[in-house]
């Protein structure tokens, strides 16, 4: 049976807790089903102290699942936008990703943060944002990015298992996806990136919704006879820096594609490393694809002509090749 | 002399004689970066953690020396670690600032002002949903200034989480400040107690110079707060110590003299003056006056202290520093490897 990205969140959610007493949810509404509906019926199943609906206090909350974690109890937190994340900084930024450390291994923080990104249409600047390369900054801090249903369900299992903290970070776009959810599925590794699609000429690489874009652009490109290799990164920390050797080796050519604004993002931090690691094999320089240096506007017309594409992906890569 | 007294003195003495080393090891170069000591605020630490059980979690901040050393901490690994030497309860990567002894229920401590109110507030849920325990969480009057304190204020009284609220008020009044001297509290409430009592969080005011009328009011909040009473307020009006200069602090007229409590004193007004303030002083006399205890109990008692600060400075010093490749292990849990 076909199953939405969000329905196969709450799966993996739902059978997390039948697994492990410790597990529990918080956050803004999340008894209600949180503003998209992830949540939703768990807390019939589970009770009210389990499924914890919270003030509007990030930052009190976050510090909350943190105490709760270094305490006995595996929280999952929802932060129901990114850019909401921002007043949980001081927690995620200063204490969370810092105990294990600080503590010299005696502590863990065994904390899930689920939030969500991206534009979508119309939620303009405040609640759109792609802001996920501010945490692959912070050392302690395990940063997931699932680019689909069957992908989601997989690392959501594994980011609840860890014991370090973890930032799940959801795609708007990528709610409504469906697929099919393989018979026996279970955790994915973390730190594994995924050759989406296999390819000789150009390596493209995403994360993200930018992954199911990505794809098809490979596809228009496939038309021109041009081969692009497509990996999914799916954790962002840690960066699966191997794999990624491995592909420019062969093609010798890369693009880097996310929604993020281009500048200072996730893709300037991979193209530094490749561009040292693998210099002697590169036969073009690095070519980033992001959002321009704007923040996401209101208006519909205006967004889509911030939104990186499939268009500009293919763009990248012709002038690549050419 | 009761045991009561006696482990209260000796309680007392300990933190004090504990951050005396502090100071010394500072001025002989020993001690990386800056610190913060308990001086004068002894006595809260020592009635507070009196009323705890083994599972209870505390929190703490910058200020934790004493909070650590009432909940029975090593003064030698405590010592080590604030040294920056691989004895240390961390291994040297917590230092001062984040001191802290997760066998003995104290997790953490943050180092931002406010910061460890809403870890406070996690593990008093933790502490409901499991069934056992509640927390308490130390921070200064400051921690009124952030927004973590109203959020977590709102929180642990929303889901009436077991919690006990110690809000150790050292606050220079402003009239009392020196040109520059930044100290707290900046708010605009009569008391701190009417901020949380506006949330109808139960709230007091102690004097934080009385052991005695400490020790009944931790051990009558603790007990509400363990049967269910949902969260607690407590604003512990403490006497800033002259010597508590930010972020280096000294010690003026030297180290704490026995015979302070018998007459003598420092040659040092501030510190004549703030005697009449030092809940070790007070107890020491409250408790000769009963006839509690003489002064041969006192040094012997000051003496088994002295003795054991010896050795815990010197088991610091005689720890070694951390390997360098000891920077690059814990960021996480999951694979040791740098990434």
């Amino acid at each position: 049976m076909e199953l939405t990205f969000i329905d196969i969140i709450r799966r993996a959610l739902d059978e997390e807790m039948d697994r492990d007493a410790a597990i529990y949810l918080l956050g803004e509404d999340v008894a209600a089903g949180g503003a998209f509906g992830v949540t939703k019926g768990l807390v019939d199943k589970h009770g009210t102290n389990r499924v914890k609906n919270t003030p509007i206090s990030e930052a009190a909350i976050t510090g909350m699942a943190t105490g709760a974690a270094l305490c006995g109890l595996r929280p999952v937190l929802e932060i129901m936008f990114i850019d909401f994340a921002t007043l949980a900084m001081d927690c995620l930024v200063n204490q969370a990703a810092k105990y294990r450390y600080m503590s010299g291994g005696q502590l863990s923080v065994p904390m899930v943060v689920r939030t969500q990104v991206g534009a979508a249409g119309g939620a303009a600047a405040q609640h759109s944002q792609s802001l996920e390369s501010w945490f692959i900054h912070v050392p302690g801090l395990i940063v997931v990015a699932p680019s689909s249903p069957v992908e989601a369900y997989g690392l959501l299992k594994s980011a609840i298992r860890l014991s370090d903290p973890v930032l799940f970070i959801e795609h708007k776009r990528l709610y409504a996806m469906k697929e099919d959810l393989p018979e026996g599925a279970g955790p994915l590794p973390i730190g594994q990136a995924r050759v989406a699609r296999a390819g000789k000429d150009v390596t493209i690489i995403v994360y993200s919704a930018m992954v199911r874009t990505a794809l098809a652009a490979a596809d228009n490109l496939a038309k021109e006879g041009i081969s692009c290799e497509v990996i999914d990164l799916r954790t962002l920390v840690p960066l699966d820096i191997e794999t990624l050797l491995k592909s420019v080796t062969k093609t010798r050519r890369v693009v880097i594609a996310h929604e993020a604004v281009e500048v200072g993002g996730v893709g300037a931090e991979i193209a530094a490393r490749l561009g040292s690691l693998a210099f002697e094999e590169l036969d073009a320089p690095i070519v980033r694809v992001g959002c321009p240096f704007a923040p996401i506007p209101f208006a519909p017309e205006l967004e889509k002509a911030l939104l990186p594409g499939s268009r500009e992906i293919e763009k990248a890569v012709r002038e690549l090749i050419a | 002399m009761s045991a009561n007294v006696s482990s209260n003195l000796a309680a007392m003495l300990k933190i004090r004689r504990f951050e005396e080393q502090c100071i010394a090891m500072a001025r002989a170069g020993k001690l990386p970066g800056h610190y913060h000591v308990y001086i004068g605020q002894e006595a809260t630490a020592v009635a507070a953690c009196a009323a705890l059980k083994p599972e209870d979690f505390l929190f703490s901040t910058w200020r934790n020396h004493g909070h650590l050393l009432a909940r029975g901490a090593s003064p030698g690994k405590m010592l080590a670690e604030i040294l920056g030497r691989s004895g240390g309860y961390a291994g040297g990567k917590s230092g001062t600032l984040h001191l802290s002894a997760n066998d003995l229920g104290m997790p953490t401590t943050s180092a931002l002002v406010g910061g460890s109110l809403p870890l406070a507030t996690g593990a008093a849920l933790a502490c409901k949903r499991q069934g056992k325990g509640i927390a308490v969480a130390f921070f200064g009057d400051a921690g009124l200034e952030e927004g973590a304190f109203y959020e977590s204020m709102i929180i642990a009284q929303v889901w009436q989480v077991p919690i006990l609220f110690v809000c150790e008020n050292n606050s220079i009044p402003p009239k009392d400040r020196k040109r520059g001297q930044y100290t707290s509290s900046t708010l605009p409430a009569q008391r701190l107690g009417d901020v949380t009592q506006s949330l109808q969080i139960p709230s007091e005011a102690v004097d934080g110079t009385d052991l005695t009328a400490m020790e009944e009011c931790f051990k009558r909040l603790t007990a509400e707060v363990r049967n269910g009473g949902g969260p607690r307020f407590v604003e512990v009006c403490c006497s800033r110590w002259p010597g508590n200069i930010m972020t280096w602090p000294e010690l003026p007229g030297g180290d704490w003299q026995i015979d302070w409590a018998f007459g003598g004193k420092p040659d040092v007004d501030a510190m004549v003056a703030w005697l009449s303030s030092d809940p070790l002083s007070l107890y020491l006399k409250k408790q000769l006056a009963a006839g509690a205890l003489d002064r041969t109990q006192i040094e012997a008692i000051d003496a088994a202290v002295k003795k054991e600060m010896t050795g815990a400075a010197q088991f610091a010093l005689d720890s070694a520093f951390p390997e360098a490749s000891e920077a690059y292990r814990h960021v996480f849990a999951a694979q040791e490897s740098a990434l």
